[in-house]
């Protein structure tokens, strides 16, 4: 059974090479008529079905499109309760915020290497160069955390209670400078100066764009738009794209842990499915090497199906030679 | 008439790193097994098409590739010849992966590894892998909502495990770099090194394979032409001395 192990055995008909009978090839002929025909595949599959290629969105269009979420979210952003505020490593310190697998803390491991603070990133900074808001920043960089995150608390209730969360529904309350906050940046939002303003705290280029894929993550409007395109994580999202095309449909192993209850409903699911994925993995590329794996080709003979002309010729060849020639032998 | 055997030169002779490394290339893999003429006869199924199919499709997709990299990430956006780039791009590796997924399960129910291979199947499984790694990187720098999204999803698992610190999904910058220069230098060269690998150590023989079969010349195969195969029986140069028939027969098959 060593052969099916991949090691090399002198006495193994795998490990020498080939001394029966051969049959014409060329190498570089297959390679010029394969290139032709997946050439022509592709070709004939762009030209009939395109590729996908939805506009991204943008927090202007967001807070074109949902107004009320926009100010919700800024809101949190602005009290440090958003996902993003409380992610943990590698944006924020927030403690028990990492995924961990037992004793093991891999995402700690890092430590806070893309420092996100939501407040002053997504919402006071951007307004700092607004005329309208200064004495609004003022008031809020002026108060204490418990004052700020009082009027936030305030404030998000109170949207809660609006209807349609408006901002224009929202009674009198203590919620100190915040509406105006988050109504100039809103309309901040909406001319669409907001975007560049943040994009551009990622670097003058504005190539990192953690930022404000951060701040959409954190609203609803994002997310329930790709779930509208089916591409959540509990709708194989991992593996979906826009429209209807196969997407990355190599990933269907790692977006099915996703799918199990067990896994995907857990606090740590993805280290597990990273973890099993990651497993699973090295076992493919050491095939060779583990039991049973190795041998099932020889117990289920698809093989058969491969080789079908080779096995039924097995015998065949010598049993037609001239008589005398076997005598020979 | 003088004997005009070619003496292989012997390993002495080369007395350099470079000779040396030259001696152990040609040793290896001659230029009649890097680019053979014939193959064994058992290599007659649709499914040795695939791994070819791959490489085929590797073209196209470094090729679209490189026309989009020159115009940028957001020219498909704005241009009818770029969107049917994207497109071939796309369908390039559509295609790739299709026909890398038939050649990998091919391989497994061929138990390909057999013989020495390990390395072989191992370069496949890891070459499978490095795809998937470009791959992604290429659907995260679309610059669209998919790619928005897909990014925003993606950092969840990698920050658990702690790489999003350093491969971070949301820096269009790093990921460029990513998807252009470093993922295609590694899968083209573990491609490379499977490839050189298969010619190295010639196609896998059928599972059941045996000195006996007609086609390996075994006089065995007269008497138990459809039976099972027996026990493997070693055949030495001597061995195929002492049968004129089987060297003939092999002649013949040629």
């Amino acid at each position: 059974m060593s052969a099916f192990m991949g090691s090399r055995r002198r006495d193994d008909l795998a490990s020498r090479p080939w001394t029966g009978r051969k049959r014409h090839y060329d190498l570089f002929k297959e390679l010029t008529v394969g290139t032709l025909v997946i050439g022509i595949a592709v070709v004939a599959l762009s030209a009939v079905f395109g590729s996908p290629d939805d506009r991204g969105m943008t927090l202007a269009t967001w807070a074109k499109a949902a107004p009320a979420d926009f100010v919700a979210t800024a809101t949190a952003e602005l009290g440090r309760t958003s996902d993003s505020a409380t992610y943990g490593p590698p944006y924020t310190r927030t403690q028990g915020a990492s995924q961990t697998l037992g004793p093991i803390d891999l995402q700690s491991f890092s430590g806070v290497r893309i420092p996100i603070d939501t407040a002053n990133d997504f919402v006071i900074r951007p307004l700092a160069s607004v005329p309208t808001a200064q004495s609004a920043v003022a008031l809020w960089r002026a108060a204490g955390t418990a004052q700020q995150t009082s009027w936030t608390d305030a404030y998000t209730k109170a949207l809660a209670k609006a209807p349609g969360g408006s901002p224009t529904g929202v009674a009198a309350g203590p919620y100190g400078p915040v509406p105006a906050l988050t109504g100039t940046l809103l309309g901040m939002a909406r001319s669409g100066s907001l975007d560049g303003v943040i994009r551009s705290e990622g670097g003058f280029a504005g190539l990192d764009v953690t930022r404000p894929t951060l701040f959409l993550g954190d609203g609803a409007y994002f997310n329930d738009l790709a779930a509208t395109l089916h591409l959540s994580g509990d709708q194989w999202g991992v593996m979906n794209e826009t429209g209807d095309y196969p997407g990355q449909s190599w990933l269907w192993l790692f977006s099915l842990w996703y799918q199990i209850p067990a896994i995907g409903g857990a606090p740590n699911a993805d280290v597990l499915a990273v973890g099993l994925i990651g497993l699973l993995s090295i076992a493919l590329v050491l095939v060779p090497f583990i039991p049973g794996l190795r041998t099932l080709p020889r117990l289920i003979p698809i093989h058969r199906l491969v080789w079908r002309d080779y096995y039924a010729k097995r015998g065949t060849a010598l049993r037609s030679r001239p008589r005398a020639a076997l005598d020979d032998a | 008439m003088p004997d005009e055997k070619v003496v292989p030169e012997e390993p002495e002779r080369w007395s350099t790193w470079t000779g040396r490394a030259r001696g152990w290339m040609l040793k290896r893999l001659p230029p009649d097994r890097l680019l053979p003429e014939d193959q064994p006869s058992y290599v007659a199924s649709w499914i040795y098409v695939f791994g070819m199919g791959a490489i085929a499709s590797l073209v196209f997709v470094i090729g679209s590739g490189i026309v989009l990299a020159l115009n940028g990430p957001a020219w498909y956006h704005v241009s009818a010849l770029g969107h049917f780039v994207n497109s071939a791009h796309l369908w390039s590796v559509e295609l790739l992966f299709l026909t890398m997924v038939v050649h990998l399960w091919g391989k497994y129910w061929m138990a390909a590894w057999r013989g020495g291979r390990a390395l072989t199947w191992m370069t496949g499984a890891i070459s499978f892998f490095a795809s998937i790694g470009a791959a992604f990187t290429g659907y995260l720098v679309q610059t669209n909502f998919d790619s928005q999204w897909i990014a925003f999803e993606a950092k969840d698992a990698l920050n658990a495990v702690g790489i999003g610190a350093w491969f971070s999904v949301t820096d269009l910058g790093q990921l460029l770099t990513w998807h252009i220069v470093l993922m295609p230098l590694a899968v083209g060269a573990i491609v490379a090194l499977h490839v050189l690998l298969v010619r190295v150590h010639g196609v896998v023989p059928p599972i059941d394979a045996a000195e006996s079969d007609a086609q390996l010349g075994g006089s065995a195969a007269v008497t138990v032409a459809e039976e099972p195969p027996t026990a493997p029986r070693p055949v030495t140069e001597s061995a195929a001395a002492a049968e004129p028939a089987l060297v003939a027969h092999q002649e013949v098959a040629r």
